[in-house]
């Protein structure tokens, strides 16, 4: 082999490159932390709408199913397995039993490093969101939010 | 083949440093145009294209002129056009390279683009253009590699090749056509709504195109021992000066039906480009700049004398350049949109990151014909030694 | 990505989800808040495409006899600011409008009459998207970002926008803007029933769709204090808009241009 030197130097090159992060968490002593979910506790909505596994799995293909279904068809209701019928609205439905989503979407998304920005175009009641997403709403005690809030 | 591209002298490799750093300064603006988005540029939501949709414009005109140098050569078996051919359809590619990044820098959702392939639309131009400029790219790439290789192993190309070049003369006057009625099918825009709008794209085309590789083949016999041939300039040259009166001619037939029927919605673009409108007339100079360099090129090329001296056809090509780069590439897009539906005049002028944007777009479409050039000419110098 | 029907009811085990989603929708319509619109506007809920193209037809008619907006009034238009998260970015090259005031010489730019009736020489014409019958951006969208919906309203996909522009360069009334920066950092109150938008995409009036789904008017018709806009479907001849057209004059904003807008105004 012609200047294997010079390649098996550049293959090693290459690989510690390759896999510095994680290098630089071994180094910095980061552990990795696994996601830790908060569940809702609300009262009257004791079921997602559907089922846990396919939640797990497929949340975010029934979400963009949903807003295809309501922006485009004109169908704004949803019924589940077990006849339950909801409102397919991200903010309201969703985010109506999962209030903070630090302690549900972000644990999962951070840890596999996927950026959320459903929040950038999305409003929540300002009481309702708790965590860091809060900063991404102004204002939160506006008059308009408070009257809102009320009438939701 | 890409060998001969990392193989070359100081100055070679000094010019593509300089073009890679003008390349990092478009990159670097145009990551602060993604993070902040487009109203870095000058566009705004009267005038909502700029200047990338008329480099775009411009540059569709290069990459569809190889057909000039193509047409003459397979389809007539010219000869003279055999050294040439191929360094038409390495402009082409890298031109079409130029267009899809000029479209793609002046999207608002950059990481969205594919949803013009997910969600085709066929009643849409915009996925028409696409599909043409890719089309397009693949053709030549095809063209290009399967010719080049056969030349290099002193063979004929393979006979299948032949039908694909057939198809890419069509094809190239399609992309121009196409990027036309881009614009000359909306009704609310007066100014690009005339059926004259692609003839007077592809002739704009025939004579801008030519022009550039013309420059270029006189470059390249200052820098290298590339000769394009004697012929080959000379029907170059006749080629550029035909594309060029019927460019004046459909210029002066807008100027006829605009002025002469008095409406007001359709001569107000023209007066604002041409003389000024509401008291503002940036692009006045500008205009009359293009057509200055127009008189001037035609009074060169259309004495036989001064078309065949290699310093007034030099000269000649750089005003036709210039003149068809200030009407595309800058007066037809822009006066579009001006005035508004509204009736009012609100101009329009690229920022400094947006025109560092395109003069980065710019130098990677040179840093391309770069290394296409060199890599064609030293498969020449390789064969002949 | 995308999840087909059959998919979701193999994975979730959903058995009546493609049966009943279209039934559900046309339920809802007959409940509650749609019958407030359903009487008034005759659709109250969006219906399936092969019926609704003669059944509903919106549109709007602005009684400019009626409208006070020289005199100062901006209610349409800060209500729809308000319910819709627009960015105040003045009238600068960044500007977001979906319902604005024009001179009426601007307005109707075709209509040149330099003897005008004086009341309408200065007048200041409310102006927004006419939601075309024949809309030239829906023509021009390469990804169906903006699309038609059998009741004739022109919707804004804005998950899908890939911000090409060219809906801005086909429409002939200026009714559409692109957000070429972020506009949140310039909403005083953010109403968290609507989205605001991301940067990069466009905007533009949708006559609240939002609304006519749930059986409401939208914004602007509702905070006029004049009763200067009224809304309906132009198919029911016994709607208000089909009567206030029979008895009045009207006029359109560049009718010539073949895109039936369907914004009338009383003049």
């Amino acid at each position: 082999m012609y200047d294997s030197g010079k390649i098996i130097a550049g293959l090693v090159i290459f690989i510690g490159l390759f896999t510095s992060p994680f290098w630089y968490d071994l180094a910095s002593g980061t552990a990795l932390q696994t996601p830790d979910l908060v569940l809702p506790t609300k009262a009257d909505q004791k079921q997602c709408v559907a089922s846990l596994e396919f939640m797990r799995r497929d949340h975010m293909a029934l979400l963009n199913d949903w807003r295809t279904q309501v922006v485009r068809d004109g169908i704004t209701y949803y019924k589940s397995a077990n006849g339950k019928e909801f409102e397919m609205r991200y903010t309201k439905t969703c985010l109506g039993c999962h209030t903070n989503t630090s302690q549900f979407c972000d644990q999962c998304h951070n840890y596999i490093g996927v950026t959320l920005y459903c929040l950038d175009c999305h409003n929540m009641p300002a009481t309702q969101i708790q965590g860091p997403m809060a900063a991404k709403i102004l204002n939160p005690n506006s008059e308009i939010l408070n009257k809102l809030q009320i009438q939701n | 083949m890409i060998e001969h591209a990392f193989r070359g002298s100081k100055r070679y490799w000094s010019w593509l440093l300089f073009l890679g750093l003008i390349i990092l300064a478009g990159f670097y603006f145009y990551m602060r145009q993604f993070s902040y988005g487009l109203g870095i540029t000058g566009m705004s939501r009267n005038v909502s294209w700029g200047l990338y949709i008329a480099q775009f414009t411009f540059i569709v005109g290069v990459a569809a002129s190889a057909v000039m140098v193509v047409l003459p050569y397979y389809l007539h078996d010219y000869k003279a056009f055999g050294k040439i051919t191929i360094l038409g359809e390495f402009l082409a590619i890298s031109s079409v390279i130029m267009c899809m990044l000029f479209v793609f820098v002046d999207l608002g959702q950059p990481f969205r683009v594919l949803n013009i392939f997910l969600y085709p639309t066929f009643h849409s131009l915009m996925f028409w253009d696409v599909v043409a400029l890719t089309g397009y790219l693949v053709l030549n790439v095809i063209i290009t590699r399967v010719t080049l290789a056969a030349e290099r192993n002193s063979i004929p190309p393979p006979k299948w090749i032949r039908p694909i070049i057939i198809i890419s003369i069509p094809w190239a006057v399609s992309i121009h056509t196409v990027t036309a009625f881009l614009f000359a099918g909306l009704a609310g825009r007066p100014f690009w709504l005339t059926a004259v709008l692609a003839p007077r794209f592809l002739a704009s085309a025939f004579s801008a195109g030519p022009a550039l590789l013309l420059l270029l083949c006189l470059l390249l016999r200052k820098l290298t021992n590339f000769d394009a041939g004697e012929e080959a300039i000379k029907k170059l040259g006749m080629i550029i000066t035909y594309a060029m009166c019927v460019n004046v001619f459909l210029i002066l037939m807008e100027f006829f039906t605009t002025f002469y029927s008095h409406i007001p919605e359709d001569a107000a673009h023209m007066q604002y480009l041409y003389f000024g409108l509401d008291g503002k007339a940036r692009l006045v100079p500008w205009m009359w700049t293009s057509a200055v360099l127009a008189v001037v090129s035609l009074a060169i090329l259309l004495v036989p004398r001064a078309r065949s001296n290699h310093r007034t056809l030099g000269l000649a090509c750089i005003a036709v350049f210039l003149s068809i780069w200030i009407d595309k590439g800058l007066g037809l897009v822009i006066t579009g949109f001006i005035p508004s539906p509204f009736g009012k005049v609100i101009q329009y002028w690229p920022t400094l990151p947006e025109t560092l944007i395109a003069l980065g777009i710019w130098a990677i479409g040179v840093f391309f014909i770069t290394i296409f050039y060199k890599m064609a000419l030293s498969i020449r110098r390789e064969i002949e030694a | 990505m995308s999840i087909s029907r059959r998919t979701l009811l193999k994975l979730a085990g959903i058995t009546a989800l493609g049966v009943t989603a279209e039934k559900y929708a046309t339920a809802h319509a007959g409940s509650t808040a749609a019958k407030v619109l359903s009487k008034a506007v005759g659709a109250g809920k969006r219906l399936t495409k092969s019926n609704v193209q003669q059944k509903v037809r919106l549109a709007m008619v602005v009684d400019l006899r009626k409208c006070v907006s020289n005199q100062g009034c901006t209610k349409c238009i800060d209500a729809c600011n308000r319910g819709h998260n627009i960015p105040d970015l003045g009238d600068s090259k960044d500007a977001i409008k979906w319902i604005w005031k024009e001179p009426y010489e601007s307005a109707f730019v075709d209509q040149e009459n330099f003897y005008m009736r004086d009341e309408f020489k200065n007048k200041m014409v409310p102006v927004f998207c006419n939601n075309c019958d024949n809309p030239p951006c829906v023509e021009v969208c390469p990804t169906q970002a903006t699309f038609q919906r059998p009741d004739g309203i022109v919707m804004m996909d804005w998950h899908r926008c890939i911000g090409c522009r060219y809906c801005m360069a086909a429409c002939p009334y200026g009714s559409r803007s692109f957000n070429w920066r972020d506009p949140r950092p310039f909403i005083k109150d953010i109403n968290p029933d609507y989205p605001t938008r991301t940067k990069g995409v466009v905007e533009k009036c949708t006559w609240c769709d939002e609304r006519v789904d749930q059986g409401l008017l939208p914004l602007c018709v509702e905070a006029c204090p004049e009763k200067a806009m009224v809304f309906g479907n132009l198919n029911d001849p016994n709607s208000e808009v089909r009567q206030l057209l029979k008895d009045n004059f009207s006029v359109r904003r560049k009718p010539g241009l073949g895109t039936s807008p369907e914004v009338y105004y009383l003049v």
